[in-house]
Order: structure tokens, then C-alpha cells, then sequence
């Protein structure tokens, strides 16, 4: 970090490849929305498939799928595994950790700057690089990848006809995309042990910033092992290796499918944690804030944090149940992922504690956060189901494992996302969004979030299995048309409600009224500064003598609440 | 400006941000090996049958190019006390035989690539195959990454500007002992086990 590391705005070209982490946080911003849309086009078109079977899609279907407009099972294939892969690695991880992380971290731990802004600068442009890869991918022969977003081998890495390049380049464009968050991890990581300004002790961090740096610790950890398996997984379609491979198709004997299964979900568990930690954080602030009270429980949420980070690596097991694991392997990850659940409820009670008795006010964020407390409480729950092995068996590759995942990593992550841009898109834009729009846009999300996966839970219990372009071939899932088709409009009813936040989004990028400094009355150090920040952020270092939820004691001129960087007076 | 440059550079946990990073840099490596190394363990202990390495391998190779790679953690070492003192032309002689002992490493494994081609042995021609060439050359790599970076600061340490880069130095070496580090395990489980 040199003085003089943000170039004045000069060229077209310092201001597009900038270190400045409000800008580059920005960029996350845009490019996580335009995936989200673009991955969110693709969830209508499986819900169209999965309501109304082979039959033509409406408006769109001749420009996809060709002549007549249905969609084969191949397309449904494509678009099942390049929906969830988008939405993880191009628009849920962009968003929350690449956009908010980015631009608040810094201003909340007073900092001028990420530790490494080129190094930050690069990541962004290595994500950028791996979404046009990923984008390129559905124009090759063959189409895009279709092996589902776990890229199971053997059908992953067979080098037979059943898969197209796209498959290959699926492969590099994630782990670009992982490259990507492992450098903004190490980035996030540095940033908040080294460049807290001085008083901010590490137990006066916001619960935001506390999760940025759980969640990146477990990127970096967990990032390189998925990275370690795609690559041998690439060897195998590209260098005539056979890790992966057996039987008749693999070029020599040994390779073991199974065990990408474990490398995979070896990442593939943490990464949920990666995903929902940024929210618990976000969440966990906002309660207080708009509670008017301290967060409940402050240390007992870092400690809980703590201990899902450190379990969240031996629980993968539960994602193998029936891939012929040891019954007595089984129990271990049922007992190890039932932990989990213990410091989980310890942060949902604290959120309640938070809310209990408080002086709540429901202005936007507050909505959407509400909304996160009710749809993690089904989400986290449901996951109790999935953890014992008895029930997950059942269960296991069915719609009930769905609706489970989307709760959490849909629901909870987009309620999360939204909440987030509509508590900092005043600092991040020094504008405001139409609050009323905002309820609204909330209200209609949630009732149709709702519709939308309890569906799903209905048809995971009936036994209707994920991936199957249509499931109604089998006679016994006859009863669950109805709530398909109650899915799919559901979704498109989902789709158009986000049309509302987009249009007052941008609409209030350019049009919204001016916002104030701290137009929350919240005590965190991104609100001491102006809406937007000015370029270094802060004018001199700020000192900091407090806690981040200081709310609900009185100070001059009716404040109700003491900033971090101001000395209380206990006279 | 200084003044708030000063603020920056004051590291909240004593240690340099460049350093911590290196260290954030090698657990996430320690990962990546780990899963090849894991994956290794596991395929090769599921196979029913494994290559002898003292008949597949030329060991005495192997065996010199590992004491040339430990002696260049050695070279590195005293890389880095030479810059600690301040004596620039005595790190230069330490970083160029560091460099010239990392560029032997990487010549004497190309013989034993070619040694092991030569005798039917390629990438694609069994799991041995497979993994030795997989993990050696993600190893390879890293050595090759290790000698850009110390070619860059040799070259680097020319100008002016190095004197308050001297920190990069320590932080390269601790990236070259990783690989030397790296690089014995392999050696123990590839071509010793």
C-alpha cells in the first residue's frame, strides 16, 4: 500500500480497472446482478419444463430450442447445472462477498483501503474473465455444461460423446471463478487483522465484518481443494488421465469416482457457510440497528461463528449417505452435522434476543431482515431433516434437498443481498431507493419465495426426484402436477417482482433523493463518513472508543445511539 | 499524506501485511497440496497392484535434485540475513545461486521426465503415471513461479525504490521454503514410500 495507490481519476482506464474498493466493490455489484438475472431466466425456463412437460416455451422457445420451441432433455440438463453454478459462483458470491464485503469492510474497520488493492483489483478481473468463459460455453459444440453444478464424474469427466467442450470450459471458468475468491479471501483476511484503525479491537468489530473474515477463512481453506479436484477432473478430459475414471471407459485401471465426491463436498459443505455467513453478520447488525438495541449475545455470535467455521469442514459426509458410505462413517457425520445445529440456534436466538423488547422500526433493511429470520428458520430446520441418514435416504436427490438448499442459499442469501443493497446503497451511491417500492418489492419476494419452495417441499415428501427433465413419467408423482405448475407461476411471479427492485434501483442511481451521511442512525464507522465516502475514505484515521451496537443510550441533541469513534461520557 | 501513509503501513497485528499475506497465501497451498496429496494416498492405496519406484524411478537423480533444492532454501536463507544487514551485493550473490540451483532443479527434472517417457511412461499411461506427473508438475510450477518472482527481485533490487521493499525479499523466501517443503514430502511419498 503506497500513497498515491488510488490514480486520480483521470483516463477512462485508471477509473475501469480501479483499486479503490468502493469501485471495485461496485463492479462485483453489477456484474453479481446481471448473473442473478441471467441465472434467474434460467430457473423460469426449468419451471416452464417442469409445469408443462416437452411442451412449447412461450415467447422465448423458438429463439432457444429452435423449430417448435421445446426444450430437450439435454437443454434441461444445461440449464439445471448452469443455473445453480451461476447463481453460486457468478451471482450469490459476487454480490455478498465480492460487492458488500469489498466496499464495507474497509470503511467499517476504518481502514483506507483493502490490505492489497491491486491484488483486489485482479480478482475482480480474473471473476470477470471466468464469467465471459462461462458465457462462451453455451456456443460451443455440444452445448454447455450439463453434468449438474456438483460435476460428478464419471459422467463429468468422461471423455466419451456424451458431454461437449462446454463441459471443459465449465471447468475453467469455475475455477477462475475460485481463484478469483481465494485471492479476495486472503485479501479479506489480511485486511481486517491488519488495517483496523486503532481502538477497533477485534471484540468492537461489527458482526458484518466479523463474518467477512470467518467466511474468507474458510475460503481460503476450503477454495484450493475444490480447485485441486476440478483440475484433475480437466486432466482427465483433456490429458488422457483417469482419476476419476473406472470400468469400461477409463484408459487404465484405479481411478476412483468416488472420491472427487469427497473432494467436492470437502469444499462443497464450507461453501455453504462461505455463502450464509455474510448474511448471519449483515442480519445480526441490522437487528440492532433497527432494533434500537445492542446486538444480543455479541460475543456468544462471534463464538458461534467460530465453531460452524471449525465444524463446517468434517461434516461432508452428510452429502453422501447414499453414495455407499459406512453406516458407522454415517453416524459420525449425523452426530457432527447435528452439532452444527447447536451454535446455529445460539446466533437465531440472539437475533431474537436482539428483537425482544427493541424499538423496532421497519424501514427497508429492517423488512428484509425480518424476512431472512422467518426463511432461515425453515431452511437451517429442514437441514436437521437432511442430516440423519435414516430420513436423508428418503429424501436424498429429491425435491425436499431442493427446496432445503434454496431456503437457505436462495431465500435466506437473496433477502440477505437485498437487505444489504438497500442498508448500503445510500453510502454506496449517496442516493436513497424508494422505501414503499422496497416493502412492497419485499412483501410480494417473500409470499412468492414461499409458494415457490414450499411447492418443492411437497413434492421432495411425494418422492419427485431433482434432474429429471420430466418427472411425471412416473405414475406416482401424477398427484404433484398441481404444485408444479403452482411452482413454475410462482417462479415468473418471482421473476417479475425483481423487475420492481431493479427498475427502482437504477431509477434511484441517478434519480433517487440525496442521502445523508448516516440516514440509519447507525453507529458503524461507514456512516461517520460522507454518502458516498470521498476517495480515502476517511479524512484523518479515525480513533475508535466503542462498540459497533451502541444504540438505545442517549446522547446530545435526542441521538439515541453513541458512533463507534465517539467517547462516551458516563456523567 | 505521509502522516496518513504512516497510519496505513501500521499493521494492526505487528506483523507486516505483506508477510501476513504470504502466510494466508501458504495455508490456502498447504490445502491445494493436501487434496492432491490426499487423493494420491487414497488412489494408491486402493489399487491392487503399484509401480516399484526403486525400479521405475531413477532415484539417484531424484535424490540429487532434492539435496540441490534443500541447498537453495539454504542460498535463500542467506538471501534473506543479507538483506536484514543491509548488504545488497552479498543478497545478490545469494539470491543469483538460489536462482541458478532452482533452474538446475527444474533441468534435472526435465531428464527425469524425459527418462521416464522414454521408458513408456507418460501421464496417460497409468494411475502412477497420473499421479506422479500430476503432483511433480504442480511442484514444477510453483518452482518455476518461485524463479520469476527472484529473477524479478534480483532485477528489481537494482533500482532506488528497493530500499523500502526490502520486507519482499523475506516474503519470497518464505514462499521458496513452502516449495522445498512441498518438495520432500513428494519426494518421501512418491518416490521413498
Amino acid at each position: 500500500m503506497t500513497p498515491g495507490a488510488h490514480p486520480r481519476p483521470a483516463g477512462l482506464l485508471a477509473r475501469v480497472f480501479s483499486t479503490d474498493h468502493k469501485v471495485i466493490g461496485k463492479q462485483y455489484l453489477f456484474t453479481g446482478i446481471f448473473f442473478l438475472f441471467f441465472a434467474g431466466l434460467m430457473a423460469l425456463l426449468i419451471r416452464w419444463q417442469l409445469a408443462y412437460p416437452f411442451r412449447s416455451v412461450p415467447l422465448v422457445g423458438g429463439l432457444l430450442f429452435g423449430k417448435g420451441g421445446i426444450m430437450g432433455g439435454e437443454h434441461y440438463t444445461m440449464l439445471f447445472t448452469m443455473h445453480g453454478s451461476l447463481m453460486v459462483f457468478f451471482a450469490v458470491t459476487p454480490i455478498l462477498i465480492g460487492a458488500m464485503g469489498n466496499f464495507v469492510v474497509p470503511l467499517q474497520i476504518g481502514a483506507r483501503d483493502m490490505a492489497y488493492p491491486r491484488l483486489n483489483a485482479t480478482s475482480y478481473w480474473i471473476l470477470f474473465a471466468g464469467g465471459l468463459v462461462m458465457a462462451a460455453s453455451f456456443f460451443v459444440p455440444g452445448g454447455a455444461a450439463s453434468a449438474g453444478w456438483t460435476n460428478y464424474p464419471p459422467l463429468s469427466s468422461d471423455r466419451g460423446v456424451t458431454l461437449g467442450q462446454g463441459q471443459t470450459l465449465w471447468l475453467l471458468g469455475i475455477v477462475l471463478a475460485g481463484t478469483s475468491t481465494l485471492l479476495g479471501a486472503i485479501n479479506f483476511v489480511a485486511t481486517i487483522l491488519n488495517l483496523r484503525a486503532p481502538g477497533m479491537t477485534l471484540r468492537r468489530l461489527p458482526l458484518a465484518t466479523w463474518s467477512y473474515f470467518f467466511t474468507s477463512v474458510l475460503n481460503v481453506l476450503w477454495v484450493p481443494v475444490v480447485a485441486a479436484a476440478l483440475i484433475l477432473v480437466l486432466l482427465d478430459r483433456v490429458a488422457g488421465t483417469s482419476f476419476f475414471l473406472a470400468g469400461a471407459n477409463a484408459p487404465f485401471e484405479g481411478g476412483q469416482p468416488l472420491l472427487y465426491q469427497h473432494l467436492f463436498w470437502g469444499f462443497g459443505h464450507p461453501e455453504v457457510y462461505i455463502l450464509i455467513l455474510p448474511v448471519w453478520g449483515i442480519l445480526s447488525d441490522l437487528l440492532s440497528v433497527f432494533s434500537r438495541k445492542p446486538a444480543f449475545g455479541y460475543r456468544v455470535s462471534v463464538i458461534a461463528m467460530a465453531a460452524i467455521v471449525a465444524v463446517s469442514g468434517i461434516v461432508w459426509g452428510h452429502h453422501m449417505f447414499t453414495s455407499g458410505m459406512s453406516p458407522l462413517l454415517g453416524k459420525a457425520f449425523v452426530l457432527l452435522t447435528l452439532a452444527v445445529s447447536v451454535p446455529t440456534a445460539l446466533l437465531f436466538l440472539n437475533w431474537l434476543g436482539t428483537l425482544w423488547k427493541g424499538s423496532i422500526r421497519f424501514e427497508p433493511p429492517m423488512v428484509y431482515a425480518l424476512g431472512i429470520v422467518f426463511v432461515f428458520a425453515v431452511g437451517g430446520l429442514t437441514g436437521v431433516f437432511n442430516a440423519l441418514q435414516a430420513f436423508d435416504i428418503y429424501i436424498h436427490d429429491t425435491y425436499f434437498v431442493v427446496a432445503h438448499f434454496h431456503y437457505t442459499l436462495a431465500a435466506s442469501v437473496f433477502l440477505g443481498s437485498f437487505a444489504a443493497i438497500s442498508y448500503w446503497f445510500p453510502k454506496m451511491f449517496g442516493r436513497r431507493m424508494n422505501a414503499r417500492l422496497s416493502v412492497v418489492h419485499f412483501l410480494l419476494s417473500f409470499l412468492l419465495l414461499n409458494v415457490v419452495f414450499l411447492a418443492m417441499f411437497r413434492m421432495g415428501i411425494a418422492g419427485m426426484p431433482r434432474r429429471v427433465a420430466d418427472p411425471f413419467v412416473y405414475e406416482y408423482l401424477q398427484p404433484m402436477r398441481g404444485w408444479s405448475v403452482l411452482a413454475g407461476w410462482g417462479t415468473l411471479g418471482l421473476g417479475l417482482v425483481q423487475l420492481l427492485f431493479a427498475w427502482d434501483f437504477f431509477r434511484s442511481l441517478r434519480a433517487g433523493p440525496a442521502a445523508p451521511a448516516n440516514p440509519w442512525g447507525a453507529a458503524t464507522l461507514e456512516w461517520s463518513v460522507a454518502s458516498p465516502p470521498p476517495p480515502h475514505n476517511f479524512e484523518r484515521t479515525p480513533r475508535v472508543a466503542g462498540g459497533p451496537h451502541e444504540y438505545g443510550r442517549p446522547g446530545p441533541g435526542g441521538r439515541d445511539w453513541v458512533p463507534q469513534d465517539e467517547e462516551v461520557s458516563l456523567t | 499524506m505521509t502522516a496518513e501513509a504512516v497510519d496505513l503501513e501500521r499493521p494492526a497485528t505487528g506483523v507486516a501485511s505483506g508477510k501476513l499475506g504470504v502466510w494466508i497465501f501458504l495455508a490456502s497451498e498447504v490445502m491445494f497440496f493436501g487434496a492432491l496429496v490426499g487423493s494420491y494416498l487414497v488412489l494408491r492405496m486402493g489399487s491392487a497392484s503399484w509401480p516399484l519406484p526403486a525400479a521405475t524411478l531413477d532415484t539417484t537423480l531424484l535424490g540429487i535434485n532434492t539435496f540441490v533444492l534443500i541447498t537453495s532454501s539454504v542460498t535463500m536463507v542467506n538471501a534473506v540475513r543479507a538483506a536484514e544487514r543491509g548488504d545488497l551485493p552479498a543478497m545478490r550473490r545469494s539470491l543469483l545461486a538460489t536462482i541458478l540451483l532452482g533452474g538446475t532443479f527444474l533441468g534435472l527434472k526435465a531428464f527425469d521426465y524425459a527418462h521416464l517417457v522414454g521408458g513408456g511412461i507418460t501421464i496417460g499411461s497409468s494411475l502412477f503415471g497420473a499421479c506422479y506427473f500430476t503432483l511433480t508438475g504442480f511442484h514444477g510450477l510453483h518452482v518455476l513461479g518461485g524463479l520469476v518472482t527472484l529473477v524479478s527481485l534480483l532485477l528489481f533490487s537494482r533500482r532506488p525504490a528497493f530500499a523500502r521493499r526490502i520486507a519482499w525479499i523475506e516474503n519470497a523466501g518464505l514462499y521458496w521454503h513452502f516449495v522445498d517443503v512441498v518438495w520432500i514430502v513428494l519426494f518421501a511419498i512418491l518416490v521413498l514410500l
